[in-house]
């Protein structure tokens, strides 16, 4: 009697197994080897044509998917957004997550494929195009570009937008309490005075760190130079005292809890803090700050590709791409979107215009360089970041 | 056991021993309760959180997969591994050194490197990423936990009793169910328990081999704290814990009764 208890046991398993998702060849053919993750820096004109495998998404009218795999950060597209979405083309869309740009290229570039709409950052949409891992797009299949503020599209990572379109953007700059610090910091070298002992919150951010130590020694921020890495490492060393904790996650905790009183932080966090205490200032100081951008992409092999362009249309439109601006804290590239949230929302827009963190100033923009990959120069930047930390 | 009671200081360091461990945990319960959205200080008492929670499809169905691929990488692993335990036990074989070295390499190797290595040999075989995936590689890494400690209670054990079972009429099959197995009972059910535990947690691994539409609740939560940890990922919390707890507490009261 107690084998066929063991039988069913063994056939009950068997069962809920093959009733999960049943292995699919695929008709690809073997993948070939992965690229170098690290190339060499290509010049941004003729980074397009070095994508030799590049294909053409297909020309579509109207999606006939019936799903599309999205994968991006947790809670960065409205539930409300993907809910109309599938409302008007009835496209369910099944929403993946990562936490790190770095761990999405991991997943990608090992072969890992099935998604069909992912959200990178300007440097891995860099790496993504160099190493053919996206679906070119037919801007022409996606009128809503249009919308668009020229400012933010045409970037250093995908002239001509022939791989991504924004999402959204932003800066990474200081950020202080008024009330708490004794003066008014005007530039990143205002961060080593001794006054700030213990109460400097600094994103996690090997890039970003070095490049205000970098910046404040008057050198390139995306200096591959060892000798001045070498100084921008010691002058590190000696803002260790004032530094109360690394955060990248949530550093405005720390800043609303009074804790921190100034910090290198991206602009959304500075946005939640100053929403939370009104004595929040962010600034970009005198050496020069920050800036991202998110855009959407197509990797490559998107099962639902036709899907895909119809989802990056729809977040482009004026009125869906509201609901982003209206959840989340961040700058919104989209001119059309913010004219209607102007009209439909004044005053949650004027707030939004008037904090540095939603909207900053063309002067604030004028001073931003943004953090470009260094090559084979990254090795440098990993050894003085590990030296750094570990002291 | 000894009547004399233990001493006062025994007894402080064994409440702050419980306390270290228990505080978090009932912090991390009553800020489930604060209507503030970044759960920083404590501002108000609801019950909204909750509510979020039970509507969050996303969150059910990713609390969905990781039950059903913890359970079932649990049952063959523990299958296996006792299996492989009680092999390793009896018998000598060709090659019983190497396979006890490569048993204990998923234990040793970083977390990352099987990941990744585990999605391109699915890749490799155009294997779809999904649930399936998750629960093989859950299962590889479980199967050397379960058989290390059922290795570890077989240790010492008396292979005599065995054969008097089967001196006195039982053939191998009842042999096992009624002699070995309720006597390394013990042994097995923690290798389940760690193995059930460690499938539960897992992130890197399932990390790289999830497929689209696969998610499970550690990929669903620590993508969360990447931007905002609202008190929706406490309310979860809490009630995990509620759960945990109450099934420890049937599990002791059912033991009481048996003993």
């Amino acid at each position: 009697m107690k084998i066929y208890r063991f039988v069913t046991l063994i056939a009950l398993m068997v069962m809920l197994l093959s009733a999960c998702s049943a292995p699919t060849p695929e008709p690809t053919s073997v993948p070939s080897p992965v690229p170098p993750a690290v190339s060499t820096p290509v010049p941004a004109s003729t980074s397009a044509s070095t994508t030799a495998t590049a294909t053409t998404v297909a020309t579509l009218k109207a999606p006939t998917s019936k799903s599309l795999n999205l994968y991006a950060w947790s809670d960065y597209v409205p539930q409300q957004l993907l809910d109309d979405f599938t409302a008007k083309y009835g496209i369910k869309v099944n929403y993946d997550t990562y936490s790190s740009n770095e761990e999405m290229l991991a997943k990608l570039q090992a072969g890992a494929s099935g998604y069909d709409v992912s959200i990178p950052s300007d440097y891995a949409v860099d790496i993504m195009i160099k190493q053919g891992m996206l679906e070119k797009i037919d801007l022409s299949q996606i009128p809503n570009f249009a919308n668009l503020d020229k400012r933010f599209t045409n970037q250093y990572y995908d002239p001509g937008n022939n791989y991504s379109v924004p999402y959204q953007w932003g800066t990474t700059a200081l950020v202080y309490d008024k009330k708490k610090v004794p003066f008014e910091p005007k530039s990143w070298a205002d961060l080593w005075d001794p006054r700030f002992k213990g109460r400097l919150v600094l994103l996690d951010d090997e890039r970003e760190v070095t490049g205000v130590a970098l910046q404040v020694l008057g050198f390139d921020k995306n200096s591959t130079d060892p000798q001045q890495l070498k100084q921008a490492e010691q002058k590190l060393v000696d803002l260790k005292p004032n530094i109360l904790l690394f955060n990248s996650d949530d550093p405005e905790t720390s800043i609303i809890t009074g804790e921190a009183w100034a910090g290198l932080v991206y602009n959304g966090n500075a946005t939640l803090a100053y929403r939370e205490d009104p004595n929040v200032a962010y600034i970009c100081p005198t050496e020069g700050c920050g800036l991202w951008f998110d855009n959407l992409v197509i990797p490559k092999d998107a099962p639902h590709a036709d899907a895909a362009m119809a989802f990056l249309n729809f977040v482009l439109d004026s009125k869906e791409s509201i609901l982003i601006t209206k959840e989340f804290p961040y700058s919104n590239p989209n001119a059309a979107a913010l004219d209607q949230f102007k009209a439909a929302d004044p005053a949650d827009y004027s707030a939004y215009m008037a904090f540095p963190g939603t909207n900053p100033s063309d002067d604030f923009l004028a001073h931003t360089v943004a953090v470009h990959d260094v090559g084979d120069a990254t090795k440098i930047y990993d050894q003085l970041w590990t030296d750094f930390k570990g002291q | 056991m000894s009547e004399k009671k233990p001493p006062i200081w025994l007894r402080i360091y064994t409440i702050i021993a419980y306390l270290y461990i228990y505080i978090p945990i009932l912090i991390l319960i009553i800020f489930s309760f604060n209507t503030m959205k970044l759960n920083i200080r404590w501002e108000g008492f609801t019950l909204s959180w909750y509510s979020v929670l039970f509507r969050d499809q996303d969150i059910i169905q990713a609390t969905q997969n990781t039950l059903i691929i913890a359970i079932i990488s649990t049952l063959v692993a523990t299958l296996v591994g006792t299996l492989a335990a009680l092999a390793m036990q009896r018998y000598r074989f060709p090659g019983y050194a190497a396979s006890e070295t490569l048993m204990y390499i998923p234990i040793v190797i970083p977390e990352v490197v099987m990941g990744i290595s585990l999605l391109v040999f699915f890749v490799m075989i155009h294997f779809t990423l999904g649930l399936v995936t998750i629960t093989l590689a859950h299962i590889a890494f479980n199967i050397p936990f379960v058989t290390l400690v059922v290795r570890a209670r077989l240790h010492g054990y008396d292979n005599a009793i065995d054969e008097a079972a089967m001196d006195l009429g039982a053939n191998e099959m009842k042999t096992f169910w009624r002699v070995t197995l309720p006597t390394i009972l013990p042994g097995v059910l923690s290798g389940a328990m760690l193995a059930l535990t460690l499938s539960l947690d897992d992130y890197v691994i399932t990390y790289f081999t999830a497929g689209p539409g696969s998610t499970t609740l550690p990929l669903r939560v620590f993508s969360m704290v990447r931007f905002m940890v609202t008190p929706e990922v406490n309310a979860l919390s809490t009630l995990w814990v509620l759960t945990v707890f109450v099934v420890l507490l049937i599990g002791q009261i059912v033991q009481s009764r048996n003993s």
